[in-house]
């Protein structure tokens, strides 16, 4: 299966990801060179296999949905471009109106 | 007291100079002093007061992946540029505990993705046995820093084999733990179902030391795993000039290809040899899955990159891009200008084979085939074989720039990466040298067998000898 450059373009996207126009031909290049030795894997039969999502023996392991005490020693906020009151601070949505 | 405090400053000093020195071997992207020694001092009055700490006043070097307190941890991106964990790597705070002290933070491919360090904003690393030549990756840093002799043990982290391949390049022992083993809490996630924190190290037995050190069940990290941590080998000494007498260790024939290169085809076999000396019963086995693993690999890896890689978009960590005025805009100039080349293109694969009308044909499929290569493993070793025997790469450390095409540079992984798709230990070891640059022969084994992988590796580096670095 190979990508067309509007498909490079929607990936881009979903990536949240912003590629120059004059670089897509050779991203699109590079994505159809390496998906092309991925095309192996059709002709594979795994009629007989459940599909693996990890390796343990029960599978992905998870944990106690409770909160636990975690050994911060700083805030998040603190690392954060921009904060104020413990807050982080983000630009506007362009979808929001202005004040 | 004061020749452990010495040891530390020491080593601080041949960091120092690998990093900015004349050497200019680019391993090591940061130093502290102050809490080096701070450290240094704690561990020494410790010591004095009768503390048994298995690796007391130990120097260690930890790949920039790896959440310190007291250095920054960037993952050698601009993305991360200038921060500093809140929180300290479990495997880190254990290691402290048994005495280690953290000298530096190494360089290393960005968030782990090559097998060359160059993809690191810091720039590659070189070779200390050639420095013309990579030290591997993505733990090239490390694995360099320990053949450099800044520190006798390292950090690494392993999804594809980014401790062994590194280890082999550089000639130092490269271990990757069991799946589970050591807790990822404070590694920088990757490739969640396949990542792991491994060691690089001089010698087999102070692998085994740093790997039983970091192990154990972690509450912070679900995957880790409730299990037994084995004796100390430094305790026990169980590890060195036993022979291999009811030992027996498979030779997958999928691992020899023709297209192997002959010089570590010929290591191989002389090592092979040295093995049936010890008392090893050699026996031939299939892993008929094998050449489908990099491209299982390269589905899995960047899908579960892509998605833990969503958190690195100018809101929580590092560089904001300042010239936006849109949260949307921000999003996309950020991770555009924070991200390299490398990471970009498999984070877009990853979104790629994770969306709609793609998922099935590529992710679903790849984690059915990853079934059937963790498949053969089983079968092997319930067929009565304890370990597998082969190398860790195709060919010895490359020329930096030689190889340009993406997937080519994947294919240097292709011993490797079975392993951590079968979530099983393995260890990588020289086994000799070919017109100077060392070669890596490696072990595999059982989920949780790292106690026999270390006694097979043990016992062939001891048999080896000097031939193994000559």
């Amino acid at each position: 299966m190979a990508v067309t450059e509007e498909d490079v373009r929607k990936i881009a996207d979903l990536a949240r990801l912003s590629i120059a126009d004059a670089d897509v031909p050779s991203v699109t290049a590079h994505l159809n060179s390496i998906l092309s030795h991925m095309d192996v894997l059709g002709k594979v039969d795994t009629s007989s296999v459940e599909p693996i999502a990890g390796i343990g023996a029960d599978g992905a392991p998870l944990r106690g949905d409770s909160v636990a005490p975690h050994p911060m020693k700083a805030t998040a906020a603190v690392l954060a471009p921009q904060s104020r009151d413990g807050f982080i601070l983000v630009p506007r949505l362009s979808t929001h109106e202005e004040l | 007291m004061q020749n452990l405090i010495d040891t530390i400053s020491e080593s601080v000093d041949r960091a120092t100079d690998a990093r900015f020195g004349p050497a200019g071997l680019n391993i090591v992207v940061a130093t502290n002093r102050a809490s080096s020694a701070a450290c240094a001092e704690q561990v020494a009055l410790q010591y004095g007061r009768g503390d048994n700490m298995s690796l007391a006043g130990v120097p260690i070097a930890v790949k920039d992946n790896i959440a310190t307190l007291d250095m920054p941890t960037t993952c050698a991106s601009r993305i991360l540029a200038g921060y500093t964990s809140p929180y300290e790597a479990t495997a880190i705070t254990k290691l402290r505990a048994s005495g280690a002290v953290v000298i530096a933070k190494t360089n290393m491919d960005e968030f782990a993705m090559g097998s060359s360090t160059e993809t690191s904003a810091y720039g590659p690393s070189r070779n200390p046995i050639d420095p013309d030549r990579s030290p591997g990756g993505s733990s090239g840093g490390s694995a360099a820093a320990v053949a450099a002799g800044i520190t006798t043990i390292a950090l690494g982290s392993e999804t594809g084999g980014s401790v062994r391949q590194p280890a082999a390049f550089c000639g130092v022992v490269g271990v990757k733990p069991t799946y589970g083993r050591i807790s990822r809490f404070g590694l920088v996630a990757f490739g969640s179902s396949l990542d792991q924190i491994g060691v690089c190290a001089r010698s087999v037995r102070e692998g085994a030391i740093a790997t039983y050190a970091m192990s154990g069940r972690d509450p912070y990290d679900s995957t880790s795993a409730d299990v037994p941590v084995p004796p100390n080998p430094g305790e026990v000494e169980a590890y060195r000039g036993k022979t291999l007498s009811g030992v027996t260790i498979g030779i997958p024939s999928e691992y020899f290809p023709p297209s192997l290169d002959a010089d570590v085809r010929a290591r191989c076999d002389v090592a092979i040899e040295v093995l049936r000396g010890l008392g090893a019963k050699i026996v031939d086995v299939s892993l008929p899955h094998t050449s489908l693993a990099i491209p299982v690999y390269y589905v899995i890896a960047p899908a579960e990159a892509s998605s833990n890689l969503a958190r690195f978009d100018g809101v929580r960590y590092g560089p904001r891009a300042a010239d936006t005025t849109d949260l949307r805009a921000m999003y996309d100039a950020t991770r555009s200008r924070g991200f390299g080349a490398e990471v970009q293109r498999r984070i877009m694969i990853g979104t790629y084979v994770l969306s709609h009308g793609y998922y099935d044909a590529y992710y679903k499929k790849a984690q059915s085939v990853r079934a059937l290569i963790a498949g053969d493993f089983a079968t092997v070793f319930a067929s009565g074989v304890d370990a597998l025997f082969t190398p860790t790469t195709p060919t010895p450390a490359f020329r930096l720039g030689a190889v340009t095409d993406p997937y080519e540079m994947y294919m240097s992984d292709i011993f490797t990466v079975t392993a951590n798709l079968a979530g099983i230990p393995a260890i990588s070891i020289p086994i000799g040298r070919v017109d100077g640059l060392p070669i890596g022969g490696q072990f595999l084994a059982r989920h949780f067998d790292e106690p026999r992988m270390f006694h097979v590796a043990a016992a062939l580096e001891a048999a080896l000898g000097e031939e193994a670095h000559a």
